[in-house]
């Protein structure tokens, strides 16, 4: 994030939520959407570009409502923002893409409480000005999409010997179906992870820590026990 | 009615598990399974939020938002009356029952924004439940959460003394032992309605 005085770089801001800060690997927000619907890519794809629309909205109305939303009910506001787009998002794909909205089911309105989108809230749109904030939620949304992209191909690839619906392994390798099984879900992301890791410590030599805690959990603001999960 | 309801509850905790299963609620269950008296507190904590957001949804679902033709504003309508409802409940317990309150009450902030809560919510309303069998499948989703807890709770003691390679130290291997977990639980699928079908 922009920790310099100066004025944020916009561009900069766009690319943290790709790599730096790319939320699902290396933040480890929204856990649940990476490990359930990423057994098709197309599934993945329709997911990550799902929240990225709630992410990008949501931030720019919530930049821009910072001065007028009082701090103390700054979570409840958040939400009903956040909830008021995932319904539109909801609406839109029932529309458009029905074959989505089946495959998705409950997580789709399950956006609304998405790790991601009510942290970035907190932690940058009600601090932020409204187009550093949309930026922001671009880069974040794309690098959330980036990751169950690249999760549900491994996944489908291996366990359906398809990418997109289209055969690419030969027919006589027999599709490992364990990796569509939720079992799968949570190996495939452990190893991904693992391997990110791997990166980390090759080119910079020390791996940023990984913990689920306070630090992105969007009820931190207001929990009296801070550290709690961490112990 | 009654093998259904037993169906609909023994499938929640083990075939349609929540946590291992349906991937919902991750985040406390990599979270706050370090130690076991924590996932006890944390998962008590869901079961009764679970209970609660349910009985006070199902209502409002089908005797406010179905007539009006409101359905669609469910999402909006559910997350508040849950947020609420924990704010509620968090200062209740802390007036009168202090002992509950230190029990659970550490955890009621954690649980507003969690996907299980509102998942079975939706899922409820969903599905076209009764009033009874969602309030069954509420409690039954929360026991689930629990076995999954306390299972892995267990299971996380071993790996935390376990020296696995270097880059899967941490949260990945973690990752890699909940999928053993998950694959256990695999080997439920189809036995529920199996053994209440008769």
């Amino acid at each position: 994030m922009g920790k310099s005085t100066t004025k944020p770089n916009r561009a900069q801001i766009f690319t943290n939520g790709l790599i730096k800060e790319n939320p699902s690997l290396r933040l480890v927000l929204g856990t649940c959407p990476t490990l359930a619907v990423t057994t098709m890519a197309f599934n993945g794809v329709g997911m990550g570009l799902a929240a990225t629309f709630v992410l990008i909205c949501s931030n720019i109305v919530i930049s821009a409502l910072r001065k007028v939303i009082p701090d103390k009910v700054r979570l409840p506001a958040f939400i009903t923002v956040i909830a008021s787009f995932v319904t539109i998002v909801q609406f839109l794909v029932k529309a458009y893409v029905p074959a989505l909205d089946s495959a998705l089911g409950v997580f789709l309105p399950l956006i609304t409480v998405n790790c991601i989108i009510l942290g970035r809230a907190e932690m940058f749109a009600s601090k932020n000005d409204v187009l550093s904030s949309a930026f922001d939620g671009l880069g974040m949304g794309l690098g959330f999409t980036f990751t169950l992209t690249l999760m549900a191909s491994i996944r489908e690839i291996l366990g359906a010997g398809t990418f997109f619906g289209i055969q690419v392994m030969p027919k006589a390798v027999d599709p490992m179906g364990i990796f569509i099984t939720p079992a799968g879900g949570f190996f495939v992301f452990g190893a991904l992870m693992a391997l990110v890791v791997f990166i980390e410590t090759k080119t910079t030599g020390k791996p940023k820590k990984r913990s689920i805690g306070c630090e992105g959990c969007p009820s931190a603001g207001s929990c009296q026990s801070k550290g709690e999960c961490d112990k | 009615m009654a093998s259904k309801l037993a169906i609909i509850f023994f499938g929640m905790i083990l075939t349609n598990n929540y946590v291992l299963v349906k991937f919902l609620g991750i985040c406390p269950f990599l979270g706050v399974s370090k130690k076991l008296d924590s996932a006890v507190g944390m998962s008590g904590a869901v079961i009764f939020v679970m209970t609660l957001a349910t009985c006070a949804t199902w209502p409002i679902y089908t005797y406010l938002l179905v007539p009006n033709g409101l359905e669609y504003l469910n999402n909006i309508v559910f997350i508040l009356v849950i947020a609420t409802l924990v704010q509620l409940v968090e200062i209740i317990l802390k007036k009168f029952m202090p002992p509950l309150y230190n029990a659970l009450g550490v955890f009621l902030p954690l649980i507003t924004t969690n996907c299980a809560v509102l998942g079975v919510t939706i899922l409820n309303v969903d599905n076209g439940y009764t009033f009874v069998e969602s309030i069954v499948c509420a409690v039954g989703a929360g026991i689930g959460f629990m076995l999954a807890m306390v299972l892995f709770s267990g299971v996380r003691r071993r790996v935390e003394d376990a020296k696995p390679p270097k880059c899967f130290e941490g949260l990945p291997i973690t990752l890699v032992a909940a999928s053993i977990v998950s694959l256990s639980f695999m080997g439920f699928g189809g036995m529920i309605e199996n053994i209440f079908k008769g």
